[in-house]
């Protein structure tokens, strides 16, 4: 039953001389099936968390042999999707990263394959290439969605028609689409499900994007904005202040309104049963869970929604040797955003380098920046320092470092691009 | 149970890290790393408004965080993340960026103003932004290869009251033209 990887198509994907060196390793035990240095991570997932992981693991011991599996050939990120749903970018390729330099500067081997499973016990990672083993996993698979929770709506289908745009990439494509396509005098509605969930301040910068495009394109629209949960989750006093001062009258905001069901055909969505809103775009974002590697790795918790895991090494305390960072982890008080998987990245990669080594653990110490915009030229931001409570064992805040910006900043904007060259080129190079 | 037994088992995956009950306090690394998601890996940028801080002495670095820890110089985020740290904290990421090499650019500068910038810098800033600027006096940062951009929004601050100058600084910028004190930053953007 051992299927091993297709080596010419690995060292086809790998490409360079890493690869050539891989080849030749493997030579006499064909494929991925067995470390070639004797010490191998995996990591699972090229996004925000995976990439910075891989990269800083080779940066920090070379010795140590890193394969990151990822099924795209390229990631694009969510952070800074938005915009494009408003209409300030042409395409996504300011928001595109590609591995290539990742394998060149780094020597991170890099496999594009699906990831089917993971047999803890015997340390390996199963994908549509074959297996691959592991001494260390790390899994940083974001998100997938508990669609079971809204009656009506079919994994395949329902996306197509009411986009969650909440994975950058074609989905976000196809709700822009939809928003040209939306007569003048037209409803938006966006769902926005019960927290936690990827991004905090994201659906309600998703508000002001689309707001904004209505404004400029679609005169006399308007958007409903209904959100399962009792109030606005993040950044509430600046997201209401721009909302009045650029979108007065376009936005239609109606907190604690959880959609329960959906009926595709006549876009409309239900309200726990009672109340039907039709929307000509709507643009649904269901509730949210670590991605479906982590279920199929048996890392998440008892909430069966979010993997526990352990504050200084990101080590899952369901399975020894498998590693969650990102948006799946429970990482205490860090909220699930970009920036906290790069930190939680390097935290990760640092202390399975030392553990590996037979080193002593290093103390967690993170960092959250995360930008909004409010219209075309101005910006919003959060930010907080983050560290492990070791009575509670738990990541909390630092005392007075959570706090976000005083107003309104077209400074701020400024910064936010600069941030997202910066942290997409950390990811890429 | 011997350490060299639990390294053992560590590096094997036999025992679960979290066993390693106590880890050391968060070395100068960690502290540093998690700033370069903003500020690029081991401190060099890639963000044109974001500063390189590989190659920066570390007392430039620990005068600029207290500074944004008092509120001395103005900051978006930076206020509120330098508080979060000790002084000593502040020191280490001091001492982690000051051994990184110094950041080069490529950035798109405007040839005549380099020139310029090379003919008045000695003389006005070269006393503490030395070796063109790729060091700084004391607690001086240093210039060479900043983004353009950076540059000019720190000038802008200077000049508008909201970044105090040192004493020296103000003595010479006082009397420079606008075209002057742009030549300059064109100069050090563009020395590697």
């Amino acid at each position: 039953m051992n299927m091993t990887l297709d080596r010419r198509n690995f060292i086809k994907l790998v490409g360079g001389a890493s690869g050539l060196a891989l080849a030749a390793g493997c030579a006499s035990t064909a494929g991925l099936s067995g470390p070639t240095s004797g010490r191998r991570v995996v990591v699972v997932g090229g996004g925000y968390g995976g990439t910075i992981a891989a990269k800083y693991i080779r940066m920090m011991d070379s010795s140590i042999e890193v394969v990151l599996i990822e099924r795209n050939d390229h990631f694009v990120s969510c952070p800074f999707s938005n915009l494009y749903i408003g209409g300030l970018m042409k395409d996504l390729s300011p928001l595109t990263i590609k591995y290539d330099k990742l394998t060149a500067n780094h020597g991170v081997k890099v496999l594009q394959a699906e990831v089917t499973g993971v047999d803890a016990a015997k340390k390996v990672v199963k994908t549509s290439m074959g297996e691959v083993t592991y001494d260390r996993l790390v899994l940083s698979p974001g998100i997938d969605f508990r669609t079971e929770e809204i009656k009506g709506y079919d994994l395949a289908t329902t996306p197509e028609v009411m986009p969650h745009a909440w994975k950058a990439g074609p989905q976000t494509v196809l709700l822009r689409k939809q928003l040209e396509a939306m007569p003048a005098g037209g409803t938006v509605v966006l769902s926005i499900p019960l927290g936690p969930f990827r991004c905090p301040p994201g659906p309600y910068e998703r508000t002001s994007m689309i707001a904004m495009y209505l404004k400029e394109h679609k005169p006399k629209s308007k958007i409903i904005v209904l959100d399962a949960n009792p109030d606005i989750v993040s950044k509430k006093g600046l997201f209401l202040k721009g909302w009045k001062k650029h979108y007065e009258g376009i936005i239609d905001y109606r907190p604690a309104k959880k959609v329960t069901e959906i009926n595709v055909a006549k876009k409309t969505v239900v309200i726990e049963g009672l109340e039907d809103v039709h929307g000509d775009v709507v643009n649904l974002i269901p509730p949210q869970r670590a991605g479906m590697i982590a279920v199929a790795a048996g890392v998440v918790g008892p909430d069966k929604n979010w993997c526990p895991v352990d504050p200084t090494s990101f080590e899952s305390t369901i399975h020894k040797g498998i590693h969650v960072i990102g948006d799946a982890c429970i990482a205490g008080a860090m909220p699930k955003s970009g920036y906290s998987a790069n930190s939680e990245a390097k935290a990760c990669a640092t202390n399975i380098v030392n553990a590996m080594n037979g080193k002593e653990l290093v103390d967690f110490s993170g960092i959250n920046t995360c930008y909004s915009f409010l219209s075309a030229k101005e910006a919003v931001e959060v930010t907080g320092v983050y560290k492990v409570d070791k009575a509670k064992n738990a990541i909390i805040a630092v005392p007075g470092s959570v706090g976000v910006s005083p107003d309104l900043s077209e400074v701020e904007a400024i910064y936010a691009e600069s941030w997202l060259k910066n942290i997409l080129t950390e990811m890429s190079t | 149970m011997t350490m060299k037994w639990k390294g053992w088992a560590l590096a094997t995956g036999v025992l679960a890290i979290s066993a390693m009950a106590q880890a050391a306090p968060a070395t100068p690394a960690m502290l540093s790393n998690a700033c370069a998601g903003c500020h690029g890996t081991n401190g060099g940028s890639a963000g044109p408004s974001m500063p390189s801080l590989a190659g920066q002495s570390k007392e430039a670095i620990v005068d600029a965080m207290k500074k944004f820890k008092s509120g001395a110089r103005p900051a978006t985020v930076m206020g509120r993340l330098a508080k979060a740290f000790s002084d000593d904290e502040i020191t280490a990421m001091g001492e982690f960026f000051s051994k990184q090499k110094l950041h080069a650019t490529n950035q798109t500068l405007d040839k005549a103003k380099i020139a310029k910038g090379a003919s008045l810098q000695d003389s006005n800033c070269g006393r503490c932004h030395i070796e063109d600027g790729r060091e700084g006096k004391d607690d001086t940062p240093a210039m060479a290869s900043q983004w353009l951009p950076y540059l000019q929004i720190q000038m802008a601050d200077y000049l508008s009251g909201k970044r105090k100058m040192p004493e020296k600084m103000k003595e010479k910028v006082d009397p420079m033209s606008k075209a002057d004190l742009e030549a300059l930053l064109h100069f050090y953007a563009s020395v590697k």
